[in-house]
């Protein structure tokens, strides 16, 4: 198998495609536009319809009907886009419908601006929209990985019923890089039992989240509770990278995760022992990282392009039992790996030498 | 061993196409590779730039503060990219719409009137690939071989007569 070259963007609509995803519902916006783009010049020649809706909240609940009758959808868009989707990612929960959801993050507040950032994290972790529901968060960190995950994404959607939210942002959107373009990977998933498909000579099916019972809202809450915890338990996933021996460490995903990478080589040149955890999965957060890291851990430092949000799922995942400070860019810059590891010599108080 | 290219001009100068032809050469040499455009608003401002990242290992991060090569087509980029390029660094200068007004001597300036060279092989629209074939000795990882089949994959197989006219600009550019 070859690799060819491919934007993030485009990495991301040509793995829904091999991933048998066959609606795509969007608005376009900078920089996630590419995604839409692909999609409408590939997906009609695979059997499937992109359709550019009249705006993001029609193009959720456009995912909403489709999830329902059983297809593979996803839906893609930026930051201020997303706000917009919401409403409908929650009633997705709710409902326990499969969608694949994309954020290429821009800065906010508001219309913001397009460059790179990470100030969606609390946003997609912890629900977005309104009630008590989690979403499966993946935040690749290159163009391959960009792929990968996309293309599992749909099978994580379809194992455990519940959308999954893959969060990049505009510089791994634009950037291309080599992808391998490997196909499907045929998995063991549950059948569709509930979808709604037309009933003739079955029982009649329907997908609502309205509950005038209290109790009977109570018992939803608790399953879906269940299936939360389920997924905490099996799905963490993350990278380590010379986290073994490390004294301090950095933590980063995504761009950050990946800038992170030439921190830590620099500084073991210095004989500094410094090394990175990259979460993959924000929601759930990668806490058996640390667990399993901990015992010669003196600092960390996590690295972000926000006023600091992951900052507090790492604090919470090593209780607080040793000092995590912040690195941050916002507004669309990125950090230099030179700025990353003197910030580390500064906080703890280790030699740095210049130009590291 | 890593070459961080910085390439710069017009809109329309074709500074992406060098980026691209740059990052094919790579990949098909089976090198790692990052194409980084700028994007947003800037795109529709005075410049055009990309960068490319070439490597015989795995790239980590994509961010060039200080970068081993670049290639400026027009005096807004030159004024932009001077200061951008490590010192012993290489930076191809299109003299031919670009006057110095400034320069460094911790780096080496390859200036080439590029404009009027493409313009000799009939086609102004290939300063680019002049600049191009202008760097080539100066990077580690990628050669003339490697760009020529590059040039096969991305404008060979559709634009024959296309391949000819590039490669030609970017041998005039090696031999200058």
């Amino acid at each position: 198998m070859s690799k060819v070259l491919l934007k993030g963007n485009e990495a991301i609509a040509e793995a829904a495609m091999r991933a048998g995803c066959k609606l795509f519902f969007g608005y376009p916006i900078t920089p996630s536009t590419e995604i839409i783009e692909y999609l409408a010049k590939h997906l009609p020649e695979a059997g499937g319809t992109v359709l550019q809706a009249e705006c993001e909240v029609a193009a959720i609940n456009m995912c909403f009907g489709a999830a329902a009758a059983g297809a593979r959808v996803m839906t893609a868009s930026s930051s201020p886009g997303i706000s917009l989707k919401q409403e409908g990612i929650s009633y997705l929960a709710a409902n326990e419908l499969p969608v694949v959801i994309v954020n290429i993050n821009r800065t906010g507040p508001g219309l913001g601006g397009l460059g790179p950032t990470q100030s969606d994290y609390f946003q997609s972790t912890r629900g977005g929209g309104h009630g008590d529901y989690r979403l499966i968060v993946l935040a690749p960190s290159k163009a391959q990985e960009l792929y990968d995950l996309t293309m599992e994404a749909f099978d994580l959607a379809d194992k455990y019923r519940n959308p999954v939210l893959i969060l990049a942002d505009g510089f791994l959107g634009q950037m291309m890089e080599p992808v391998l373009l490997k196909e499907k990977k045929e998995g063991n998933l549950p059948p569709k039992d509930w979808q709604t498909d037309g009933c003739k000579g079955r029982a009649k099916r329907k997908i609502a989240s309205y509950f005038l019972v209290n109790e009977l809202a109570e018992e939803a809450c608790q399953r879906w509770q269940a299936k939360y915890d389920q997924i905490k338990e099996a799905e963490q996933r993350w990278e380590s990278f010379y986290a073994d021996d490390a004294e301090y460490l950095l933590v980063g995903y995504g761009t950050c995760g990946r800038i992170a990478k030439s921190v830590v080589l620099n500084a073991r040149k210095q004989g500094m022992k410094l090394g990175l955890i990259r979460p993959i999965t924000l929601w759930p957060f990668p806490v058996k990282a640390f667990t399993s890291h901990f015992d010669g851990i003196k600092g960390i430092v996590t690295v972000e392009l926000n006023a600091g949000q992951m900052i507090e799922d790492v604090k919470l995942a090593v209780n607080c039992r040793v000092p995590v400070h912040l690195y941050k860019r916002q507004g669309g810059m990125l950090p230099h790996e030179r700025e990353i590891l003197k910030f580390v010599g500064q906080v703890f108080n280790l030699p740095v030498r210049g130009e590291a | 061993m890593m070459d961080k290219v910085l390439l710069a001009g017009f809109g329309g100068q074709g500074v992406m196409f060098i980026g691209k032809i740059l990052a094919y050469a790579a990949m098909l040499g089976s090198l790692e590779v990052c194409w980084i455009p700028s994007y947003g608003p800037e795109m529709r401002g005075g410049t055009a730039n990309c960068s490319v990242i070439l490597s015989d290992e795995e790239i980590h991060s994509p961010v060039i503060d200080q970068a081993d090569a670049g290639i400026v087509l027009n005096k807004p980029s030159f004024d932009k990219f001077l200061t951008r390029i490590r010192p012993g660094g290489v930076l191809v200068v299109n003299s031919s719409i670009i006057e110095m007004d400034k320069t460094r001597d911790d780096i080496e300036i390859i200036a080439i009137p590029a404009g009027d060279i493409a313009h000799e092989i009939g086609n102004p629209s290939l300063a680019n690939m002049v600049c191009l074939g202008a760097l080539l000795p100066k990077l580690k990882l990628v050669s003339l071989d490697k760009i020529e089949k590059a040039l096969d994959e991305v404008v060979g197989k559709k634009k024959p007569e296309l391949y000819e006219w590039n490669l030609t600009a970017i041998k005039k550019g090696l031999e200058s």
